[in-house]
Order: C-alpha cells, then sequence, then structure tokens
C-alpha cells in the first residue's frame, strides 16, 4: 500500500507543487481529469479489499490525494492518500506523532498542505480556510472542543453561520432543540459553555458541526473525556448519523472503539500510510502491529501483591478551591506499601487537588494524611498535611506529576537532564557549590535502563519527544527511592511502546513494596494495572473497589453518581 | 444645595463625555481581542488633526461653522483610524507584541500631535485658533421646549451635539454587540480567535475593522479635548492623560457601553470636582488626584472580583496565527 501511494505520487508530481491557490485548483483538476481515473484503477487492482468495498460501494465522499505537510524539518505527513465513503463510519489510527490529526487539519483548511490535492464529492477542491472547509459541508470536532466559554450553548452553535443581521435568539433556540432531538441529545440552548461538562460541550460541539449542516463530519478523539456510558451514546448517535447517508471520520486510540464503530481503518505511521483495511478483517493484533510496526504484548502484567501494609491513612480530606468551589470533598482512602492504587474519574473531579494535597502544594480546609512508613512514629503516623512540600518530599513521599502540560511541574524544559537531576538532590550535598558528577551517572544509568532516546545527558529536556521526557521524569522520581509513588497520567501522550515501558517500571516500584498511587484516564489500563481502584465523582470518593472482580460498565457508573450515599457505601468496600 | 447638584452633575457630563468616546473605542477595539494601550495617543492624533481639519477648512474654504465641524469630525475620526490601523497592521499582519505596539502608539501619537500643532501654530503667526463661529457650534444646543422643562432640561437637554453623539454610539455599540450575529462572531472573534476560526468567522477581517473603527471613535474623544475643552485653540497638553483613564474606564466597565456611560459621568465628575464641591483648605493637588486614584482603587476592586462573564475577552492580548497550535 505505501509503495502504491508512492506511485501515484510520483506519476502526479510534474504538475503538482503550488504556490497559490488557484494554481492548485487548476492542476487539480487536471489531474483528477488525467490521473485520477488511472490512479483509482490501479489501486483497485493493487489492494484488493479496497476495490471489493469500492465496487459495493456508492460515491466517494471526500478523497485525499498524497498529502505531505512539513513542519521545518519534520515531515508530518508524507504523501498520504485516503478515500472516505459516502454513509461510511472511517476510523484513523496510529501512535502519537502518527499524523492522524495534521491530516484531518489539511482537510478542514487549518492547514494548508505543501503538496498534493483534495477532493469532495469527485469535485477538485482548494481548502484555504475553515470556512472553504465549512462550505463544502465538512465539519469537525476538534480534540479541545472549541466553544467559547462565556456564550450560551445557542450562541456557539449559531456562530460563523450566515443570516439575517440580527438574532432572534427564541427562533434559534427552537431550531437547535430540533436537531439535537433528532439525533437523542438533551441541550439546553440557553445554558453558558462554562457551566457544562466536557461531555456535554463535546455533545454541543457535535450539534453545531450538524447544525451547520455538515455531511463529512471529523471527531478527533472524541471519546478520551467521556465516560463508558457516555461513549456508548457517542456511538449510538454516530451509528444514526451514518444511517443518514453522513460520512465520519474518527480520530482514536483505543482499538476496541475502531472495531466497534468502524466500517475500515486506516492506519498511519510516521506521516506515512500504513494502510486501509475493512474493520470485518482487524483484530486488535493486527491493527497494532499495523501502527507499531512489530508486534506488542498487549497483556499489562498484575503480579499479586505480597507484604501488604498499610502506608498512607487519608481521612476526611476536604479542599476548596480559589473560587469557594469544592475540590475534595470528605475523601478518606488509605493507599498499601506494595500494591497499586488506581483512581479513575472524569477529569476534573478533584484527581489533580488529591496528589496537590498529598505533596504539601495544595492547601486542605479539614481532614488528615497520616503517613505510616516513617520510623519512630508508628501506629499513629505522621501528618503530613501543613508540612512544606520540602519536608513531605524528605520524608520519601515521591510525586511524579504529569500536568496537561507535561513540563510545567515535573521538569525545567530548557535544563539538561543532569540539571534536572540535580534540582532534586542539590540540597542533599554540603557546601555552597554543586557537585554535578553524581547526577551525570544517574542521568547515565536511566538512559540506558529505560531506553531513553537523547543525543546526550546534557541535552537541554525539551528537545525530547514526550516518551522520552515521561521516561526521564519517572525514572527522576524512583531514583529517588521513594516509599509512596503519586503518578498523575503518567502514559499522556505516549505512545504503546513507552506506555509499556512505564508500566513495568511501576510494577517494579510495587514489587520492591512501593505504595503506588496512579491517577489515570484510560480505564481500561487502570482496570489491569491496579489492585485497588479509588472512584472520584464530582469531588467524592464514590467508591473503591477490586478491579479483578468489577465490570467496566459498574465504573463507569461510579465515575458519574456521587453523594454522600455512595462515599459511605465505598467507605465499607474499602 | 440641589442646585449645586445639577451644575456638577451637568459639568461632568461635559468633562465625561471625551472619556466615555475613548472607552467605547477601546471596548470595541478589546472585543475583538486587540488590548491596545495606544488610546492616549490615538487621542492625541484625533485632537491635532480634527483641530487642523477646522481651521484649515476656515482659512482655504472660508467654511466658519458648520462645514468646519464637518471637517473636525471626519478628520480627527480618520486619524484615530489612522493610529489604529498602524497598530492593526503590526500586531494582525506583523504578529507584534500587542503591548508594545500599543505603548509606542501611544509615544508616536503624542509626538505627532505635538509637532503638527506646533507647525500649525508657527505657520499660524503664534498659535492657532478657530473662528469664533466654529467654536459656538460646539457650544450648547437649544433644543426648543425640552430645554426649557424646569430641571429635567438643564440636566439632559442642555449639552453640545458631541455629548448626544457620544450617548448614541454607546447605545448603537450595546445594540450591535448583544443583538446582531456581527456583534456575536466579534464576541468570538475576541474570546477565542481559534474557535471563531473553526467557525468561518475571518478573524483577521473582523480584527482589524473593529480596531480601526475603535480608534477612530478615540480620535472623536481626542478632538473633543481641543475643540470643546480648550474652545479651539491648541494647547500642547490637551489629552493630558485622558486616553489612559479611558483604558482603565473599560475595566471599570467591564466592557459593557451602556455601564461605560456612568463609568464616564462618575470619572468626569472627579475631574471638576474642585470647581463644584470646595473643601476649605484642602489642596487642589489633591483634587487633581483623584481620578488616579480612583482609577488604582477600581483596578484593585475589579482583579479582587472573580466572574467569568464580566471580565477581558479571554483573547485579549494574543496575536492569532492559525497554524500556530
Amino acid at each position: 500500500m505505501n509503495s502504491q501511494s508512492r506511485t501515484d505520487q510520483a506519476s502526479l508530481d510534474p504538475r503538482k507543487p503550488a504556490e497559490n491557490c488557484s494554481s492548485v485548483k487548476m492542476e487539480a483538476a487536471e489531474a483528477a481529469a488525467v490521473t485520477a481515473p488511472e490512479a483509482s484503477a490501479a489501486s483497485s487492482g493493487a489492494v484488493s479489499s479496497e476495490a471489493e468495498t469500492a465496487s459495493a460501494k456508492p460515491a466517494i465522499a471526500v478523497e485525499m490525494n498524497s498529502i505531505s505537510k512539513n513542519f521545518g524539518d519534520v515531515h508530518a505527513l508524507d504523501h498520504v492518500s485516503i478515500q472516505l465513503f459516502e454513509g461510511e463510519i472511517l476510523s484513523l489510527l496510529g501512535e502519537n506523532g502518527s499524523g492522524k490529526t495534521t491530516l484531518m487539519n489539511v482537510l478542514f483548511g487549518i492547514y494548508f498542505p505543501d503538496e498534493g490535492w483534495i477532493s469532495v464529492k469527485g469535485q477538485p477542491v482548494c481548502i484555504r480556510n475553515p470556512r472553504d472547509a465549512k462550505d463544502l459541508g465538512i465539519g469537525m470536532v476538534q480534540q479541545h472542543v472549541k466553544l467559547v466559554d462565556v456564550l450560551t450553548v445557542a450562541e456557539n452553535i449559531v456562530l460563523g453561520m450566515p443570516g439575517k443581521a440580527l438574532l432572534d435568539r427564541r427562533a434559534i433556540a427552537a431550531e437547535i432543540k430540533k436537531t439535537a432531538e433528532r439525533y437523542g441529545f438533551k441541550i439546553d440552548p440557553d445554558r453558558k459553555v462554562y457551566e457544562l461538562s466536557i461531555s456535554e460541550k463535546q455533545m454541543v460541539a457535535i450539534v453545531k458541526v450538524l447544525y451547520h449542516g455538515a455531511d463529512v463530519l471529523i471527531l478527533d478523539e472524541p471519546t478520551a473525556v467521556l465516560t463508558p456510558q457516555e461513549i456508548q451514546r457517542l456511538f449510538a448517535v454516530l451509528k444514526k448519523m451514518k444511517a443518514d447517508g453522513k460520512s465520519i471520520i474518527i480520530i482514536t486510540h483505543k482499538l476496541h472503539e475502531v472495531l466497534e464503530v468502524s466500517d475500515r481503518v486506516t492506519v498511519l505511521r510516521k506521516g506515512q500510510l500504513i494502510g486501509t483495511i475493512p474493520t470485518s478483517e482487524a483484530s486488535p493484533y493486527s491493527l497494532t502491529e499495523m501502527m507499531v510496526g512489530h508486534k506488542v504484548n498487549l497483556e499489562i502484567e498484575r503480579p499479586l501483591p505480597h507484604e501488604v501494609r498499610d502506608c498512607l491513612v487519608v481521612k476526611n480530606l476536604t479542599c476548596l478551591r480559589d473560587d469557594g468551589s469544592t475540590a475534595l470533598n470528605n475523601v478518606s482512602f488509605t493507599a498499601r506499601a506494595g500494591e497499586i492504587l488506581g483512581v479513575a474519574g472524569i477529569s476534573g473531579s478533584g484527581q489533580k487537588e488529591l496528589c496537590e494535597a498529598i505533596t504539601g502544594l495544595f492547601p486542605a480546609k479539614e481532614g488528615s494524611v497520616r503517613f505510616l512508613c516513617e520510623e519512630g512514629h508508628d501506629g499513629e503516623g505522621l501528618e503530613l498535611l501543613g508540612l512544606s512540600p520540602e519536608v513531605i518530599m524528605k520524608k520519601g513521599i515521591s510525586l511524579a506529576f504529569v500536568p496537561e502540560d507535561r513540563l510545567g511541574m515535573g521538569l525545567v524544559p530548557s535544563l539538561s537532564m543532569v540539571d534536572n537531576i540535580l534540582l532534586k538532590k542539590y540540597h542533599q550535598q554540603k557546601g555552597v557549590l554543586v557537585n554535578r558528577k553524581k547526577p551525570a551517572e544517574i542521568a547515565q544509568n536511566l538512559i540506558d535502563q529505560l531506553e531513553i532516546v537523547t543525543p546526550g545527558v546534557e541535552t537541554p529536556i525539551r528537545r525530547l519527544s514526550g516518551g522520552n521526557v515521561q521516561k526521564v521524569l519517572v525514572g527522576r522520581e524512583i531514583e529517588c527511592n521513594p516509599r509512596l509513588l503519586i503518578v498523575a497520567y503518567p502514559v499522556r501522550g505516549l505512545d504503546i511502546n513507552s506506555s509499556y515501558t512505564i508500566y513495568n517500571l511501576l510494577n517494579q516500584q510495587k514489587a520492591k513494596g512501593v505504595a503506588v498511587i496512579f491517577i489515570g484516564e484510560d480505564l481500561d489500563v487502570l482496570m489491569e494495572i491496579s489492585d485497588r481502584l479509588l472512584v472520584l465523582s464530582n469531588a467524592c470518593v464514590s467508591g473503591i473497589v477490586d478491579p479483578r472482580t468489577k465490570t467496566k460498565e459498574e465504573i463507569g457508573l461510579l465515575m458519574v453518581q456521587g453523594g454522600d450515599e455512595s462515599v459511605k457505601k465505598g467507605g465499607q468496600t474499602a | 444645595m440641589t442646585f449645586d447638584f445639577i451644575k456638577l452633575f451637568i459639568a461632568a457630563v461635559f468633562a465625561g463625555t471625551p472619556l466615555l468616546l475613548g472607552t467605547l473605542g477601546e471596548i470595541l477595539t478589546e472585543k475583538s481581542g486587540n488590548l491596545n494601550l495606544g488610546v492616549e495617543g490615538m487621542m492625541y492624533m484625533g485632537a491635532v488633526s480634527g483641530l487642523a481639519g477646522a481651521y484649515y477648512t476656515e482659512i482655504w474654504f472660508n467654511g466658519a461653522g458648520l462645514p468646519a465641524v464637518f471637517a473636525a469630525l471626519i478628520f480627527s475620526f480618520l486619524a484615530g483610524c489612522l493610529g489604529a490601523l498602524i497598530y492593526a497592521f503590526l500586531t494582525i499582519s506583523m504578529r507584534a507584541d500587542q503591548n508594545v505596539t500599543g505603548l509606542t502608539l501611544t509615544i508616536f501619537g503624542t509626538g505627532f500631535a505635538k509637532f503638527f500643532g506646533e507647525l500649525m501654530g508657527q505657520k499660524a503667526g503664534g498659535y492657532v485658533k478657530v473662528a469664533a463661529k466654529t467654536a459656538r457650534s460646539f457650544g450648547k444646543l437649544k433644543l426648543g421646549g425640552l430645554s426649557k422643562i424646569p430641571v429635567a432640561g438643564e440636566l439632559f437637554f442642555h449639552y453640545n451635539f458631541m455629548v448626544y453623539l457620544a450617548l448614541i454610539l454607546a447605545l448603537a455599540l450595546a445594540f450591535f454587540l448583544n443583538r446582531t450575529r456581527k456583534g456575536l462572531n466579534l464576541q468570538a472573534v475576541g474570546e477565542d480567535p481559534s474557535t471563531a476560526d473553526s467557525a468561518g468567522i475571518p478573524v483577521a477581517r473582523y480584527r482589524y475593522i473593529a480596531t480601526v473603527l475603535g480608534g477612530g471613535i478615540c480620535g472623536l474623544g481626542g478632538m473633543y479635548m481641543s475643540m470643546v475643552n480648550q474652545k479651539g485653540i491648541w494647547v500642547p497638553e490637551c489629552v493630558s492623560g485622558y486616553g489612559w483613564l479611558a483604558v482603565a474606564l473599560v475595566i471599570f466597565s467591564t466592557w459593557n457601553p451602556l455601564r461605560a456611560l456612568y463609568c464616564g459621568l462618575i470619572f468626569g465628575g472627579f475631574t471638576i470636582l474642585r470647581m463644584y464641591v470646595p473643601v476649605p483648605g484642602l489642596a487642589t493637588q489633591l483634587y487633581d488626584m483623584l481620578p488616579y486614584v480612583a482609577t488604582i482603587l477600581v483596578l484593585i476592586a475589579t482583579s479582587i472580583r472573580q466572574s467569568k462573564e464580566h471580565r477581558q475577552p479571554a483573547g485579549c492580548g494574543h496575536n492569532y496565527f492559525r497554524e500556530d497550535r
């Protein structure tokens, strides 16, 4: 398939690259008239499965041909071609940095391609900006949902729509309700967007695209922030839209979702097209192999914990945010040495504050956090609340926190690996001058053990890729021999290989008798790796369960329900 | 006492009108996501251009009176637009830093006004002064019976036409922002340009138009300073910090043109309080400090208040470039 797309590209090459839009249009028209039939004939000959689909299927909704896009020296897209038929759901699969989002941004007019052409319903087109894409009936729900917080749902939906100069808010609200109900959404047009939950925002974004009359819908990782129930609802909507004759491209990392919802899968790797196969012929293993390039064991190990004892006892912890809202409400749990305690919950349910309250970065209003591993405090333990982060760190509590901005809290991007390790070590050294020798050794050890790809220990951290940055961060925390390790979203944005390296590291720590708290977002991973799973819902603990015996749906339900009753129940389960 | 209050109110309206114009111009600008700190400069440009327009219309076309007034309006507006256009080109097209560009525009506008004001003065043989007839056209209107109503007539129907023009502008701007499709689009551009772009709104065009028109309105405010406050005589210090007060008033009015009406009135009152509420023994310097002290207090108060809606548009101060993400 790869070589096939390259031949296509070669046949188009002489007339392609274009400085301005009109010439692209002309050449594309020419190319479509002359080359496209040949090209499609050639490709149908070469890729049998696609040819079969094509002969049975109706018209092509969108065709992207030999698209290339470079950012400086980086080839984000290298002659990628995809076809989207009318009334189908196409999954776009690939690891981080494989170019999925870039390709869709090209189709939506956010990026202008360096090479290649696009045709919609058989007509060659030039998409210079999202407005052009919209006029062609292409709509996109971006990964970080694009809505204006201070406007209402209705105002957000009509943004950019043509129409009468004056706004008739009532008529608009009624129309929006009608569109929403047709697809089974429940939205209140008069609510402000900042009052909505993330999943509600996502729904609004989809309704917006539908209301604008899109026939081709692009969804960029729509399921990342949803609970299992919400995902099922979304998929039902997608199938309904497909039945309506709309074409849908869905970007996702999650293989089982691909298999569940899509008709065909296109796999990208490092900016190149690997291939397109019908979903009926795909399995998680074949798709992973296409994504990664070699076989990967998808099982996450979970050795049975031994010599478990209590390490951190959190009781009735309540925290308030600056704006007075409750960040944590009466949270109680125990983290045990030799165990991984998973923390699940919709993002923003209090995970961040929980980590920060334990490590002294966030003030608590009430409650206690007792650390039992400290010798000389047997029984009672040491109260951590009120201590400074520095004191807490010295007690052996280590926080590998990965906020959305990975380099914001964990590492200093412009410093080298050695300096970043030194940051945690320098106060243990004596004298005024720092000794860089030892951290340099540690850095070299980390590079060898964790297979960190870097030009050297003195290279600034920011030049490393996301996976390698994460390995440096977690590696450094582990190097400090913590007794309690808190990791938040440690695999966010990492590809499959790096993710499994991190899982192995956490299991090693668990085997060493460290208490690990793992705050995650992918419920599948959390259920596979944790020994116990704490579910946060709306600042409360809605349950502490054994993931070996619970189903994903049961946990999903805990994620959306909150309140005092479930707290009590959860307390009993624990 | 009542009598005193009426006088104070009237004086506050006169003094507050240029502040109101500057505030309205800056609200329109900031709603598009451009934090133009060059209000002072644009007001200066409007002040000198409006005066020059009126003065040369009188000399070259013998147009003392209404023609000169029109020239003052048009040229001050265009001068404000020109200042804002420089700003818009640098920030929107060249993606220069908004704060630095705005501050530079203030310096440029002040220098522009002082240079051309001086030049005109030398050509005129001493100082520039418009004809009495033109100056009178900026005086109080007589609105027939309305002006004769006791108290209310004095309070509301006895001002120069610029006061009513500013009032109409405030109402029109509020209507535009809240009731029209384009106003909604403009708000989206100011709040979140990438969302607006995804919705198919031409971000750069909206920013250009709002910024340039906003600058024009600031220019009108400057013209008020030279033609009304100074009665058509060029005074090099005529704007004297009013542009900065207007920037602060935008925050005080929470980016709402209707609130800008009373904010302008209150601050206008502060600037003339000395003449209407004399406290024996209080130094005039302390009176002169009032608007600035009030500004500081307002800024502190608004920064304490935590509200999602009554705050600066979220995209304000950030330049937008589509492929940058």
